[in-house]
């Protein structure tokens, strides 16, 4: 596709990033690194049980503790609640009444080192009164069960039905219709860093750092929290060592608790969760049961599709409503869908919370889709490939858009091309004609395909804003409200800047955010800071562009229109020999009167037509921007005697992303989402729970996958350039997100019939399901 | 109750060190709280994530799991010892250019594993890199371009 890019000097090329050589070097500071004059430490002390009232505390004992220097408990927040909207607000920071989840936070402490912060935990008497608890979504839906909010009949957090076409209708038409259920994993982040915050107090302003990829949610939640005028609410983001959505997106226990001690003890107060406390109480994914119905012609094409989704969404209600819209509302991409139904619900129980994570709510259905395809795809005898390319959504003429049937707007769509081009590259018409093994060592490959929204619209405030300041010797400083969590949106900022100015990458400068300097910017989520601090940066380069040339314009005697800048040169575009180095117009600029800063101002207009989460109980509408495509294709290797899945190195990827702005971090942002979030889910991943509580909340009995275990694809991108974005591009990284499970468990079931329904597929399910089949097959 | 400080001493990053420990100290504790060299992370503290990998006698051990008090004598480098001044080692150097590092938060454990690898064998397969850095978990990179960049690495130092 390298016909398709334009003549940029710096975008589109695999510059470094900008941040790399401070993480390679451990320069890099993280939010656990910030120290502070007098700080103290901070611990939160926890309930043991998962559903109990909180009858009385005692703090008496920890206060007298040498060393502390400050309790307080759920009550020191004077009855605050907060959630994602107005009628979600359901969580306190610390519980005040009664508890939801297993080691909810009840109490904190701050004193003068961690272990005897910890040791005074242990001294707060808690009287508890313990409640009957429900830990199954299903159960919790029963009239009679224990209600985990007492305002929640049935425990109902969220529920929609809608309704596009007739489905009925196609599935009467269809030559074949086939329900099946699928069920997804209760899994981790990932994370490797722990959250973490310090917290103090100064000139009446609250000083906050911590591990968050949002920092204007906890700007707006703080200011409530703690009754402050948003100008004296200061929270900076120091490097993150990845998000995901979820507890590093907004708040948990620790940044509320690190706060208020600060405030009472009038001291820098650090928190640092333990691993243990980021994997038995931190935001995870839903675990959600995936009832799919589809109907399909005699060749293959999709008539009519039905999806029932529970989920499991834990205590509280966080991001939920929108998880179920997405979940259900992009089932509709990448493949054509005119007849499409759903009922889903999302359910209250006490197990930790679930909530966003990387491919939202998509990842699910698209497991439980692609995979109930290739079951269907093998009754009609039509290969995998070939049923997923028939059914994709055609890339719209340009200036044409395609509107699903629920009113996704897609302008750009490569999902064909994603298909042939992971097809070709993984070599899968060859593939197919390989003589398949019988020994204990089986091989076989399968297919995914996916899309996801970019540019999430979700709340009123959707747009984003930039600065580019242009300083007297030539160096520019950049400056917008989006936070680079590890996707490398800060290195595509300053090349959208580098670009538009015409200077190069060393030229840019971009910090950190910073609440009190950056202007607002809703956060890392839904794949939109690309999209909307992109196009901000990009207007924002243009107009300090323009009072260059103003200036430029006047030392040469020209009109500014008639300029150009490149390689750090303005020139006439008529004449390019005849021109001014960057520095003698940038100095005649900021000279030009007497204290003049050259400051360039833009604001991303794309996403202000906010989604109306009153839509959510329609379906109808679009959440997104535009739409990003991949398709990925797997080999896996199963030992038929262990029931071990192994992915071998063969693999391919192919990802629409409009157009990469740098496609080495597409690319590792493409192998990643999929790797980790897909294939984790597909083979390894898995919280094991008894009555709510996490029984392997550590890294060595919660399997990751290791490096040993990685797929190394080839990768393809295909270029859209989609008008929606700056410089044409969509989101990276989260429709790959959705494609490593199924591709991996259709690997499975292609290399031994088995198609395993609720991920993971560990060794023992595998083995059992092996065992299973050929039970099947000998009593025919 | 009261500890009894150890004298302890140990070459760190090159220069002698002396000083007195809690014998309960572990070495990552050292490190970070009391030296104050933050690039060796915090992440799971059970040697399962391998984000506090340094080089002990140039083997790839976990700072986590080692008390200040067994370096007594050895040879410690953590990532801040590992580039010459401003310039970068070639591991880092390829981890760079070839946009391995994403988050960064596992990035020193990364390097250190296979600083470690290439100090002992400097002609280590695809293989030997994945097994090298088989305890060092990472979030968001799928590894793959981790592992390219430590094979270019290994192709540099052996002048290649």
């Amino acid at each position: 596709m390298e016909g398709n890019r334009p003549n940029y000097s710096v975008l589109g090329k695999s510059v470094p990033r900008v941040d790399t050589p401070l993480k390679v070097t451990g320069q890099a500071k993280y939010a656990a690194d910030y120290e502070m004059g007098g700080m103290l430490w901070g611990k939160i002390k926890r309930a043991p049980y998962a559903h109990a009232r909180i009858l009385n505390i005692d703090t008496s004992k920890a206060e007298r503790l040498p060393g502390v220097k400050g309790v307080i408990t759920g009550k020191d927040f004077g009855g605050f609640k907060w959630g994602w909207q107005a009628h979600t607000r359901d969580e306190s920071p610390l519980a005040v009444k009664k508890l939801r989840y297993m080691y909810e936070g009840v109490a904190a402490v701050a004193a003068t080192d961690e272990d005897i912060a910890e040791e005074a935990c242990d001294l707060i008497d808690v009287d508890y009164e313990e409640l009957p608890a429900v830990f199954d979504p299903f159960e919790a839906m029963k009239e009679g069960a224990p209600l985990v909010h007492e305002d929640r009949p049935r425990n109902i957090l969220v529920e929609y039905h809608w309704n596009f076409g007739d489905v009925d209708k196609a599935f009467d038409e269809s030559h074949l219709v086939r329900e099946d259920l699928f069920q997804t994993p209760r899994m981790a982040k990932g994370y490797i860093e722990p959250p973490a915050v310090v917290a103090w107090w100064e000139h009446d302003t609250l000083h906050y750092i911590g591990a968050k990829g949002s920092p204007y949610m906890l700007w707006r939640i703080m200011g409530r929290a703690f009754d402050l005028p948003l100008n004296k609410v200061r929270i900076i983001t120091p490097f993150v060592g990845c998000d995901f959505g979820g507890t590093k997106n907004d708040g948990h226990a620790l940044d509320f608790a690190a706060i208020l001690l600060a405030k009472k003890t009038g001291r820098p107060v650090k928190i640092v969760y333990t691993q243990w406390e980021e994997l038995t109480t931190c935001l995870r994914r839903h675990a959600m049961w995936v009832r799919v119905k589809m109907g399909l012609s005699k060749d293959g094409m999709i008539k009519g599709l039905y999806t029932n989704v529970v989920a499991d969404g834990g205590a509280y209600a966080r991001m939920s409503p929108v998880t179920m819209y997405l979940t259900n509302g992009q089932c509709t991409v990448p493949y054509k869908i005119d007849n499409f139904r759903t009922d889903t619900w999302n359910v209250y129980t006490n197990n930790p919370i679930a909530a966003a994570m990387r491919g939202h709510g998509m990842y699910h259905t698209r497991y439980a889709i692609d995979c109930q395809l290739d079951l269907m795809a093998k009754e009609l005898g039509i290969d995998p490939v070939e049923i997923r390319h028939k059914n994709s959504i055609d890339n719209p003429k340009p200036g044409e858009i395609f509107y699903t049937v629920n009113k996704l707007r897609v302008a750009t769509c490569g999902i064909k091309e994603c298909i042939e081009q992971s097809a070709k590259l993984f070599g899968w018409k060859e593939y197919q004609k390989r003589e398949r093994t019988d020994g204990p060592i089986v091989r076989g490959a399968g297919i995914a395909a996916s899309a996801f929204l970019s540019g999430a619209r979700l709340t009123g405030h959707n747009s984003c804003s930039a600065i580019v300041r242009i300083n007297e010797d030539g160096s520019v400083n950049l400056q917008t409200g989006a936070t680079d969590v590890g996707m490398g949106s800060d290195t595509a900022m300053c090349a959208i800047a580098a670009e538009t100015l015409g200077v190069e990458m060393k030229d840019v400068e971009i910090k950190r955010v910073d609440t009190a300097y950056s202007y607002p910017d809703p956060g890392s989520y839904g794949s939109r800071v690309t999209i909307y601090a992109g196009e901000a940066t990009m207007k924002a380069a243009e107009d300090a562009k323009r009072q260059l040339l103003d200036a430029a314009a006047k030392e040469m005697n020209v009109f500014p229109e008639e300029l150009e800048i490149k390689n750090k040169r303005v020139f006439t575009k008529t004449d390019e020999t005849r021109g001014l180095p960057w520095l003698d117009v940038v100095r005649a600029a900021c000279y030009a009167s007497i204290g003049n800063v050259i400051v360039g101002r833009g604001v991303s207009r794309k996403g202000t037509k906010g989604f109306s989460a009153k839509a959510f109980s329609t379906g109808e509408g679009d959440v997104g921007t535009n739409y990003g495509f991949a398709a990925q294709i797997n080999e896996v290797e199963v030992d038929t005697e262990t029931g071990v899945v192994k992915c071998t190195e063969k693999s391919a990827m192919a990802d629409d992303c409009g157009f990469p702005l740098n496609p080495a971090i597409v690319e590792t942002q493409g192998i990643g989402g999929s790797y980790h979030q897909g294939i984790a889910a597909a083979l390894y991943e898995e919280f094991v729970m008894e009555n709510g509580s996490t029984l392997n909340p550590n890294f060595v009995d919660y399997k990751r996958p290791r490096a040993y275990e990685a797929p190394f694809p080839k990768f393809a991108h295909v270029i859209t350039n989609d008008p929606f974005g700056p410089f044409g591009v969509k989101e990276a990284s989260e429709a790959t997100s959705c494609t490593g499970a199924p591709a991996v468990v259709s690997a499975i079931y292609d290399a031994t019939g088995v198609m395993i329904k609720d991920m993971p597929a560990t060794p023992e399910k595998v083995w059992r399901a092996l065992r299973e089949k050929k039970k099947a097959e000998k009593s025919k | 109750m009261k500890e009894t400080l150890r004298d302890l001493r140990f070459t760190l990053n090159g220069k002698q060190v002396e000083l007195k420990v809690k014998p309960k100290t572990l070495l990552l504790k050292l490190l970070r709280e009391e030296l104050k060299l933050k690039g060796t992370r915090t992440g799971c503290e059970v040697s399962a994530c391998g984000a506090c990998t340094v080089n002990l006698d140039g083997k790839a051990v976990r700072a986590c799991s080692i008390l200040a008090v067994q370096v007594d004598g050895h040879e410690v480098v953590t990532i801040e010892g590992v580039a010459d001044g401003d310039k970068l080692h070639p591991i880092q150097e390829a981890m760079v250019k070839h946009g391995a590092i994403e988050c960064g938060f596992c990035t020193s454990g990364m390097v250190m594993s296979s600083r470690a690898l290439l100090l002992e064998n400097p002609r280590a397969t695809r293989e030997d890199i994945k097994k090298a850095i088989q305890g060092n978990l990472c979030a968001d990179s799928g590894y793959v371009k981790y592992v390219e960049a430590i094979e270019m690495a290994a192709k540099v130092m052996q002048g290649k």
